[in-house]
Order: structure tokens, then sequence, then C-alpha cells
């Protein structure tokens, strides 16, 4: 929020669209800061446990699994055929957890693009050619701030099919306010620097000033939003299957918790409760260590003396 | 003079945006596909009874002719009837209102104070153990779930240690006389307590990071340096000249917290049995009570605009400078 105000190094002659350059300086923070690179590790192996998510699996998520005696391994704690033990129908948690991040990935990474995508695109309208268009977008971030997501999601998904894609809609409807926001004000400096008289004068069209010029001048700023909307995506998913509005049929860590806590297993089965909301915390941790990190390359004052 | 066309715009903004919010609640209960016009009357009562129904609520005119027969109600406080109780909604939700409200602002007041003054404290020990620590601890409460920690607390200080009551407002039997009784017995508190904390300390990263962030843009002013160059002791220097600079942005940020955590209040309430709001429009939509879940979603965004438009007024009342732009 307070990044937005920042002077940027280089900005006066503004950022171009140079690929491998831009890439190389969006890399940099996460080497140099300890906790961003901790953030990009765990994010890191979560990516490579949603790929490889079926292999891993010792046993398949949904089979009631049995003792040896031959009933069902109802409620197991955690041994060396069950890591993490077993929930009250049998099944086996390690492999359920294993699974369930594959949605939260894709939720998590699907929201954050269509949300950034849009609340920049916003940003550059709003900020760019200001009056009536500016005070329309603003109005309707206003909206947008009025209605808690939570409550929008339950009804949305109570109407609409539950299914992951619609979870990313709803999560992005409300979500574009945030970046939209902080962007624009970003914008309105930009606008007012040289580089952008220049491509006036030289003749450039809006839309190559506001994407060619203003974009790659805002993108630090994106990052950081993509990995904030992120972590709201990967939350809002749990909440909701959380309470039961997500799709029945797919197996996420929001839904695992939401059995564990509707099967009063909470009272004993803490293998059950506590691997779930510990993976929705390192998912979250990880894109906020490295959002941090992004943050202080826009701001210096707040980097550690 | 300013300040009085300031009041006036925002009120204005407010009306529109309150508006648009009602309209938006409008067509989601009657455009979304899965025909919720027809949900507004009892899927279960027989074809002749829903025939006429929907002819009694209006539900089989044009929409443009409901659209105004629902302004008209809404104006007049008229929301419907359940159909699990057929309780009027609004006197329904009447009595939810205030145990939102007050769950919400407990939070509000505990992740604040925690959050302020911790991150004054990180800013002092700025680049030191501490601070790395504190900050990390800050962005971990963030990232739990309340609903998780919520569940965690609860088989830890309640099934483990069995200290406090994890659901619900009162103990069961305990009747209550009045507001003062209601919210003022500490049987009530103790009810409290757990929700309170385990949102508080989610809720606290976003004061907390954003005070020790602004209170180290503050620490590089120049009336800073200057009061240091005077020999001020540190404390003062950062309680009563950083702090103090620094509380603008945190306070403005108070408006957006409030709308974030009123939608989060659906899941505290939840699990902790709350009876609110949030928790009526979970049991309203898992029971397809339409005209309950139409009404408690309306009275929430209520609740969040009017406490954005009292935050910005308190913002343009510290800082003056944002009224007269």
């Amino acid at each position: 929020m307070r990044a937005a105000e920042a002077p940027e190094p280089g900005a006066a002659e503004g950022r171009r669209w140079r690929p491998r350059r831009i890439a190389a300086a969006g890399l940099r923070p996460l080497w140099e800061d300890k906790l961003a690179f901790s953030g990009a590790v765990i994010l890191g192996l979560l990516i490579v446990v949603a790929i490889l998510a079926p292999a891993l699996t010792p046993y398949d998520p949904m089979e009631s699994t049995t003792v040896a005696g031959g009933g069902l391994a109802y409620l197991e704690p955690p041994s060396r055929a069950h890591w993490l033990g077993t929930n009250n129908l049998g099944r086996d948690i390690l492999s359920q957890i294993l699974v369930g991040t594959r949605v939260a990935l894709m939720v998590g990474f699907l929201a954050a693009i269509l949300v950034t995508l849009v609340g920049t695109t916003v940003a550059l309208l709003a900020g760019y050619f200001r009056g009536w268009v500016d005070d329309l977008l603003m109005r309707l971030v206003d909206i947008a701030y009025s209605i808690p997501l939570e409550p929008l999601a339950i009804v949305v998904l109570s109407f609409l099919k539950p299914s992951i894609w619609n979870i990313v809609l709803v999560v992005a409807v409300l979500a574009w306010r945030d970046p939209a926001r902080v962007i624009r004000a970003q914008v309105l400096s930009l606008v007012e620097r040289p580089f952008v008289k220049a491509a006036r004068v030289a003749g450039a069209g809006h839309l190559r000033i506001m994407f060619r010029h203003i974009a790659p001048n805002v993108l630090p700023l994106a990052n950081v939003y993509i990995a904030i909307a992120f972590g709201w995506a990967v939350f809002g998913e749990a909440s909701i299957s959380f309470l039961g509005f997500g799709d029945p049929r797919t197996i996420s860590w929001g839904q695992i918790l939401q059995q564990a806590f509707l099967s009063g297993a909470i009272r004993r089965a803490w293998w059950w409760a506590v691997p779930p909301g510990v993976c929705i915390m390192l998912a979250v941790l990880s894109v906020f260590f490295i959002g941090r990190a992004y943050e202080v390359v826009l701001n210096p004052r707040l980097r550690a003396r | 003079m300013a300040s009085r066309q300031y009041l006036l715009r925002r009120v204005l903004h407010l009306l529109i945006t309150q508006l648009a919010v009602i309209t938006i609640i409008f067509g989601l209960f009657r455009l979304l596909p899965g025909d919720p016009a027809a949900a507004m009357v009892d899927p279960l009562a027989p074809p002749e009874t829903r025939e006429l129904l929907l002819h009694q609520l209006g539900l089989d005119r044009p929409l443009p002719l409901q659209y105004v027969t629902y302004l008209g109600n809404l104006i007049r406080g008229e929301l419907g009837r359940s159909f699990r109780s057929n309780q009027p909604v609004v006197a329904v939700l009447q009595d939810k209102i205030l145990n939102t409200l007050v769950l919400t602002l407990a939070a509000f007041l505990f992740a604040y104070t925690l959050g302020m003054l911790g991150g004054v404290v990180l800013a002092w020990y700025r680049g030191t153990k501490v601070d790395a620590v504190g900050s990390v601890i800050a962005l971990v409460f963030r990232s739990a779930p309340i609903f998780w920690t919520g569940v965690l607390a609860m088989m830890f200080f309640t099934f483990h240690l069995g200290w406090l009551p994890h659901a619900g407002m009162r103990t069961p039997g305990y009747e209550a006389s009045g507001i003062l009784g209601t919210y003022l017995s500490l049987d009530f508190l103790q009810h409290l307590i757990l929700p309170v904390v385990v949102s508080g300390l989610y809720y606290m990263g976003l004061p907390l990071l954003l005070m020790r962030n602004t209170m180290l843009e503050v620490l590089g002013e120049d009336f800073i340096e200057m009061a240091r160059a005077k020999g001020m002791r540190r404390s003062r220097l950062m309680f009563m000249h950083a702090a103090r600079n620094a509380l603008l942005p945190v306070i403005t940020a108070s408006a957006l917290f409030i709308g974030w955590a009123m939608g989060g209040q659906v899941l505290l309430e939840y699990i902790f049995s709350w009876p609110g709001l949030g928790r009526e429009i979970v049991l309203a939509v898992e029971n397809r009570d339409y005209p309950m879940a139409q009404g408690a979603f309306l009275f929430i965004s209520i609740l969040v605009m009017t406490l954005n438009l009292l935050a910005d007024l308190i913002y343009s009342w510290l800082d003056p400078r944002i009224a007269s732009r």
C-alpha cells in the first residue's frame, strides 16, 4: 500500500518490455532475501507434490483401508502403514492431503493471474484516462469493497454448480479491487513522467502507451499482488470447502478439515485436523514471504539496516 | 464548510454503492441459473400452492416490476418470511446484528491494540532478531485460516484442558435479562474469549506489519532526526513522535480491515456456533432458506458499508487534508 508512493530506480526513463532482463530482475529478490528464498522452496515443493500426487499417494485417497484383522481402519493414529493415520471411513489421510495440493495450487494460480490481470487493466484505464473513466471504475472498486467475500461465495456457489472454476470466478470477482486501487495510484504518478509525454509526442496511441510504456513500470507492484491474490484464493477455496459449499467430488484441504470438524473427531483425532491446516498455512506463507521481498524492493526504506 | 461538503459527498457515495449492492443482491437471487426465483418459494410445496405463492410474492411478474416492488419492500423493512420458521426475516436477523457487531469489534480492538504496539516494538528493534522473529510470527498467524486455528484452540482449551466453552454465546439454560445482562455477564465474556483471540491473532498481522513499515518510513523523516539531535529519550521519540505520525495509514486500513473481517466472521461464527449474521447465512443457504439468506447478506453488506463510511469520517477528522482535497 505504501509501496505505491516509493520512487522507483530508473523510472524516469521508464522501463521497457525486455523479457529476459525483467525476468532476471524479477527473480533476484528470491535469491537475496532469506525468507523469500525459503518461501520459493516451499512453493516449489508444493508444486512438485501437486504434479506427482497420483504417484506419491500410498493409497487411493477414497479407499477404505482395513487393519490387520480385517476390520475397517477406523480413526487409526499415525503408524508405519498410515503416516498420518486414517479418518472415520478408514481413508488414508496422507494420501488425501497429497491429492488436495492439486486443487489448492490450481485455484491459487488461476485466481492470482486472473485477479492481477483484471486489477492491473482497471488500474491502467483509470489512472491513464482519469476523468469519468476513473470515477466510474473507482465506484466499482467501492462496490467491490462493500461486498464481503465469503457470503457472496456461499450464495453464488449454492446456485451455480460447485466446481473449482466457479470458486476461482467468485474469488476473482471481488479480489481485483486491491490491485486496482493501489496500482492506479502508481499509474497516476507515472502518467506525469517525461517518458510518457515523450511517447505521446512521438505519436504513440493510448493502448501502446498504457501497455508498453506504463505497464512494465507497475510490474513489480503487480508481482506483489499476484502473491497476495494467490494467498487469498487458497484461503477462499479452503473456507468455501470447509463450509461444505465446495465440489464434493474433489478432495481439498478445506474439505478434509470439514469432515474432521463435522464428524466430531477433532475431540481426539489430531492427526486428522492438524495436517490440512498446516498445508494451507505453508502454501499461503510461502507466497507471503515471496511477496514481502518484492515489497522491500519497491520500498527500500523497509529494508533492515 | 469543506468537511460538510465532504460528508455529503461521502453519504451520496454510500447511497449509490448501497443501491448498486442491493441491485446485485436482487439479481443474484433471481437471475442466476438454478431458478432462484422459484427457490424463493418452498420447493417442497405442492404445485398449486407454489403457483399461488409465486403469485402472492409477485415472482410471476416481469423483472423490472419485481425490482420496484423489492425496493419498496426494502424501504418498509419488509424482507419476507423464513421458510424454516415462517418468522419475518427482519425480526430474526435483528437480534443477530448486535451479536455479530460485538464479536467483530472485540476482535478488532484486540487485533489493533496488539498489532499497533507490536509494530512499534518491531520498528524499534528493526534489523535485529526480534524484528525478524516478530514479523515471521505475524505472517504465520496471517497464513493460518481461522477455521483451523479455531479448531485447534477448541481441541486444546476446551476438550483437552476444559477451560473455556467453545460454542454459542452463553451456557444453555442461562437466561439473560436485557442488553446489559447479555453482554456484560461473566458467562458471555468466557464464550467471547476463544473466538476473539483466534480471530484477533489472525487479523493482527495487517495492523502490525503496516505499523512497522510506516514507522520505518516515518523514522527516516527530518523531524525525527531533529528530535534525535535534541537528545530526546528513545521511548518518547518512538511513541510520542514516530508512532503518532505512523497511525494514519494504519487507521485508514481499518476500513478495509472491517470489510474483510465481516466476511471472515462467517467462518468464525460457524465454528464457534456464534448466533450472528454470518452463521445465519450459512444455515440459511444450507437449508435453501433464500429469503433468510438474502436478508442476512443484505444486512452484512449494509454493516460493512456503514462501518467503511465511519472509518472514512474518522480518517478525515484525523487528517483534514483528505476532506479538502
